[in-house]
């Protein structure tokens, strides 16, 4: 056997320290910024030794597109350029990852949509590329706002999705995101989602590593599926594909594949916790009320809970972190008290409400609501409002805000 | 009245640098040792469209977020926000709360009887302020226009210093800057006004030191007493 040397400790060309993962997420010392989330993933970014990004302009994410950019012009990414449009990006991304680079992209929106056809193609090629997803409207007429209905069409793709409430979240979770996305029994691409605007425009408290360290590099012989090779899965299934063979052992090769890329999704989920200190975060989850959300809709749930509790009014609360993998025992366990459960959500279909219908017993109990979508705001009187109507307590705010 | 937070909601118009001076009042909070967070809202960046920022500052975290529906302080940064609806919502002050304050960048009044009567209802203080008369007067460009609204809710509310504010002005300022395209050739407009970089820090700064005064002043005429509470002290 070759001899195997370790790379921590050592430095890169432009003096950073790779340093072990663990020790850099949880013990190095960190400094309070005051930031955009756009510049919090250029932060991170710059921390997380990646070989190439490719960028395509796209509100909310063109901001984080161009501070890369920027770090490439410093010379802490490998390779950076611009695609012809989100479709060709993603199909570079994966030529890259299929080459044994750590790769990174940021999209949003009508750009995850047009893009689509490769996110099932990276998780079944096995290619560990992470994304951005800075979620706006995706439907006509057009929004640059935020609205997380993009996010339900990448939850059967076969890539991990995480669901960012701050820019803290961010920091941490593009960072440890590669951790466990580049884990040989994972290696999956990770989408990594927030609510645009409301986490990529908004200054806010981070507290950042120090710069000078970094993760070490991504080793490609990790991958669990050999490199390019034209005749083992995945590319021999490209080059020579089933569609072309109607036959029982081509559907059972297929469908064989399609259950390991979900077999992958699962054994996630130990890493995750290990990382994430658990795929939720839970408070106060022994009152009768509970709120469970993702995303900003989280942020506005701790906001109604501190205005319900001016009142008197006790309700925990559920932070969904990975949305795939899905807590399914979490959720049960920590809802098992409620008596009423609230999804606020900032989509129109309100699909995470649906998710824990199908997931706890007694779905009955889940209130999906409040909903905003189209790129409004969910201001926490309204979360209030919803909650005291439904359980038929007389409202605390008198709604004639705006457009009144 | 000093309260647990203070929402500023700032309507202007594309390019007037409302996303920018919502940005430095929150940096000045945060180096003040208050919590604070900002964030803007538009559409696809053009010219002299709406375009609103937000900006919370209080006495502990903050997590609200996007569009401020019910604001403690509207400034409105240009005359056509009230004249031509240029404005998220109509009329421009909905949402705002009882006890409030409305800054206006105007050096004449603009409101209807009606409107008047409504604020007056709410126990709302209206407060003109010739904010791009007086940029041009002190900073030479009409561009530094937000700074006098800095200036303006800071002289009245008093939610962050003016030693915070120049601070954040040198952090905005000082060095290179880049988030999209067109924040970054608004950024290098501002600096063609000026010989050198710190005349464009020195004269934005004294600009956001006038309208301070001059709301200062007014809020002390009229008993306003609109202001957040300090952290140290509520801990």
């Amino acid at each position: 056997m070759a001899e195997t040397k370790s790379v921590i400790g050592t430095q890169n060309k432009k003096g950073q320290t790779f340093t072990d993962p663990w020790k850099l997420m949880n013990e190095a010392p960190r400094t309070p910024s005051f930031f955009t989330g756009s510049e919090v993933i250029k932060e991170a970014i710059r921390r997380a030794s990646c070989d190439v990004m490719i960028a395509y302009p796209i509100t909310p994410q063109s901001e984080a597109a161009a501070l890369i950019g920027e770090l490439f012009a410093e010379g802490y990414i490998g390779d950076y350029f611009r695609g012809e449009s989100e479709f060709a990006v993603m199909s570079q991304c994966a030529g890259a990852s299929f080459g044994g680079a750590r790769v990174f992209t940021t999209t949003a929106g009508p750009g995850t949509m047009r893009a689509m056809e490769n996110f099932p193609m990276w998780a079944g090629s096995r290619l560990p590329i992470q994304m951005i997803v800075t979620c706006r409207g995706v439907n006509s007429p057009l929004s640059i706002q935020p609205d997380t209905l993009e996010i339900s069409y990448l939850l059967n793709t076969g890539m991990l999705v995480w669901h960012a409430e701050t820019a803290q979240d961010f920091f941490d979770w593009i960072l440890k995101g590669y951790m466990v996305s580049e884990e040989p029994d994972v290696h999956l691409p990770l989408a990594l989602c927030c609510d645009g605007f409301f986490v990529t425009h908004t200054k806010d408290v981070v507290q950042l590593t120090p710069p000078e360290m970094c993760l070490p590099p991504y080793d490609p012989y990790r991958s669990p599926v050999p490199c390019m090779d034209m005749e083992c899965p995945p590319v021999r299934m490209m080059r020579d594909p089933f569609v072309m063979k109607s036959n029982y052992i081509s559907y059972a090769t297929h469908a064989s594949w399609q259950q390991e890329i979900w077999a992958a999704v699962e054994r996630s989920r130990k890493h995750s916790i290990h990382w994430l200190n658990g795929l939720i975060d839970t408070e106060n989850t022994d009152a009768d009320i509970v709120i469970v959300a993702s995303g900003t809709a989280v942020s506005q749930g701790r906001e109604a809970i501190r205005l319900l509790e001016d009142e008197g009014v006790r309700c925990g609360l559920v932070k969904v972190k990975t949305l795939r993998p899905w807590p399914e025992e979490e959720i049960r366990e920590a809802t098992k008290n409620a008596k009423h459960i609230f999804v606020p959500e900032f989509n129109v279909t309100g699909w995470l409400a649906k998710e824990i219908k199908a997931t706890i017993p007694n779905h009955e109990r889940v209130h999906a609501g409040p909903h905003v979508c189209g790129g409004m705001t969910m201001p926490p009187e309204i979360i209030v409002n919803e909650i005291k109507t439904a359980l038929g307590m007389k409202k605390s705010f008198v709604m004639a805000g705006r457009g009144s | 009245m000093i309260k647990k937070r203070l929402n500023i909601r700032m309507s202007g118009l594309g390019g007037q640098g409302a996303v920018t001076a919502a940005h430095v009042m929150a940096m000045a909070a945060n180096r003040d040792g208050k919590f604070s967070i900002s964030n803007p809202f538009f559409g696809a960046e053009k010219r002299m469209a709406p375009a609103e920022s937000y900006c919370r500052i209080g006495i502990e975290r903050i997590y609200d977020r996007g569009e401020l529906v019910f604001p403690d302080v509207i400034e409105v940064f240009h005359p056509q926000v009230i004249t031509m609806g240029k404005s998220y919502t109509m009329p421009f002050y909905s949402g705002i709360k009882e006890g409030g304050v409305v800054i206006i960048n105007s050096d004449i009044p603009l409101l209807s009887e009606e409107d008047i009567e409504r604020l007056r209802d709410l126990n709302v203080a209206l407060f003109y302020i010739p904010g791009t008369q007086i940029a041009i007067e002190i900073a030479g460009t009409e561009l530094s226009t937000n700074m006098t609204m800095i200036g303006s809710v800071a002289g009245i509310t008093k939610c962050v210093s003016m030693e915070a504010l120049d601070g954040a002005l040198q952090e905005r300022f000082g060095k290179k800057f880049v988030a999209s395209g067109g924040t970054a050739s608004l950024d290098e407009a501002i600096k063609k006004k000026f010989a050198k970089k710190e005349m464009l820090l020195q004269k934005n700064l004294a600009t956001v030191k006038r309208a301070y005064e001059i709301a200062s002043e007014w809020a002390e005429k009229n008993k306003i007493e609109l202001q957040v509470g300090n952290p140290a002290v509520a801990a």
